[in-house]
């Protein structure tokens, strides 16, 4: 409630971790302008999930500050709770319970009047409504990771953290999770998402960063990135399809996976 | 934070009971094991056991089945725990503001329920197989009284359990030992029929002072000093795995 539009919705300062001799994180600092996407680059074990751990309060870090939508992770945890929602690496529903219930499950611990419509309106947003009724763990991979976000994105919270959001799935599924994180931002949400797919943060993010050894060694927007390499050379290549475009080609664009 | 704690804490546990409804077999599981122990021992083994003072043997070692229900049934608590923990739901839970106990609660609460309904199966099974009591409605509220006690306790204990299980099999493999302790008590043979240490250890252990009470309590017997003895054991037993079981938690969610 106390902050203003121009304050960022992420700020890290310094921020340190360490298990034992291993040290994960050693010194990270980085702001995410409001309603903006960032991504959070970097190899397997670079520090992306135990940084977005930490900024969703799971875990605590050694050293230095982070503030989401205002507050102080460490020192104001439940404030930052009610205000940021975690997509992690694997999918997070109940898969005994159905979609729906699923749904209403976090729309009332989120306390929302009704939680029934708010259920039946996420299905309907994500494609779920004919699978509204059925157990999530029959889910295919794709519809899993579609309920996860539309979990998440239940009581519409000002920041959403996705880790590796489309680790596993497969193409039309990633290009669904990606028109849904574009149209969230267009809405006025933060989204900063953790990507080992250099593509992904090429096609979504408004600043990129790149976490390395511990430390953020580089971050600015794609074109900033761009320039830091020797300037283009001009060469003829012919344009092959990628298999991806073969793919996407032949099977259709529109995810019809949806039922 | 404290005003959510109860509505979050129903929510919750009505979600671990409908994991129940979907898989009913748990409670079934749960109720198989003591009534074929029941079956084995009054039908087979019962016979050539003296229990001195008259009485059936159904009479007699119904109470041990009933801790021996709920020592099988905790298990599953352990059990769902540590799948919750796994699946990622558990990370939801703890980056919602949702009141940290709330989620342990809701597993105890829901593991409460079904280790009574278990309790239920099984004393309807041993009734039809003629357990009698004349057992009044206080009698039977201190029966149910002390096998709830007995229950919150023991479920602490599949909590620490499920908290610290790294498999599957590791978290529910503690209730092995449990399920085997009515054996060495006088839960199904009089403990002055045992050797010298074993008897020693059968007359100081925590089930045979649960199981001389509840036999007291269903035969109308005086409680003598075995009911404080037993609350004792149950009342330290909870403090302790509780507070085992917070500690855990607490570090685990940082």
């Amino acid at each position: 409630m106390t902050t203003g539009t121009r304050e960022p919705a992420i700020s890290v300062r310094g921020v340190t971790k360490s298990y034992r001799d291993l040290h994960v994180l050693r010194g990270v600092d980085f702001e995410v302008a409001a309603a903006s996407i960032f991504a959070l680059l970097g190899s397997n074990g670079a520090g992306k999930t135990t940084l977005v751990r930490i900024l969703s309060t799971l875990l605590k870090a050694d050293g230095g500050t982070a503030t989401v939508h205002g507050f102080d992770v460490s020192s104001a945890p439940r404030e930052v709770r009610e205000s940021i929602s975690l997509t992690g690496q694997f999918a997070a529903v109940d898969e005994v319970l159905t979609g729906r219930e699923n749904l209403v499950l976090v729309a009332k611990l989120r306390h929302l009047k009704n939680p029934g419509a708010v259920a039946d309106d996420m299905l309907a947003r994500f494609s779920l409504t004919d699978a509204g009724a059925r157990r999530a763990g029959t889910y295919s991979g794709g519809m899993r990771r579609r309920l996860d976000i539309a979990m998440s994105l239940v009581g519409n919270p000002p920041v959403v953290f996705l880790d590796e959001p489309t680790t596993g799935l497969d193409p039309q599924a990633r290009i669904e999770v990606w028109r849904t994180v574009r149209q969230l931002a267009e809405d006025g949400t933060t989204i900063l998402l953790t990507t080992q797919y250099l593509d992904e943060a090429e096609h979504l993010a408004d600043r990129i960063a790149i976490l390395h050894e511990g430390t953020i060694i580089q971050n600015g927007t794609l074109t900033e990135l761009k320039q830091l390499l020797p300037r283009a050379r001009v060469e003829y290549v012919e344009k092959q399809p990628t298999l991806e475009d073969v793919f996407l080609a032949l099977v259709g664009h529109s995810g019809g996976e949806s039922r | 934070m404290t005003t959510h704690v109860l509505s979050d804490t129903g929510t919750l546990t009505g979600r671990s009971l409908r994991h129940i409804l979907r898989s009913p077999d748990t409670i079934i599981t749960t109720a198989v094991t003591p009534v074929a122990l029941m079956l084995l021992f009054v039908y087979v083994l019962g016979g050539a056991i003296d229990i001195g003072s008259g009485g059936s043997y159904i009479n007699y070692m119904l109470p041990g089945i009933l801790l021996i229900t709920i020592a099988s049934g905790i298990a599953y608590t352990a059990y769902r725990l540590f799948l919750d923990m796994q699946g990622g739901i558990f990370e939801r839970f703890q980056s919602m503001p949702i009141p940290r106990p709330s989620v342990l609660w809701a597993h105890v609460l829901t593991s409460l329920v079904a280790n009574l309904a278990s309790l239920v199966i099984v004393t309807g099974v041993a009734l039809a197989m003629g357990f009698r009591t004349g057992a009044s409605v206080v009698d039977w509220l201190a029966v149910a009284g002390i096998l709830v006690l007995f229950t919150l306790a023991l479920t602490w204990v599949a909590v620490i359990a499920g908290l610290s299980a790294k498999t599957v099999d590791g978290a529910s493999a503690f209730s092995y030992p449990l399920i085997f302790l009515p054996f060495i008590s006088s839960a199904f043979v009089p403990t002055d029929s045992m050797p010298g240490p074993v008897a020693w250890f059968a007359e100081n252990q925590p089930v045979t002072s649960i199981v001389n009470t509840l036999r007291a309590l269903f035969a109308e017997q005086p409680v003598g000093n075995d009911i404080w003895i037993a609350l004792a054991w149950c009342a330290g037993l909870l403090v302790a795995a509780y507070a085992g079981a917070t500690a855990i938690y607490r570090r685990k969610v940082s």
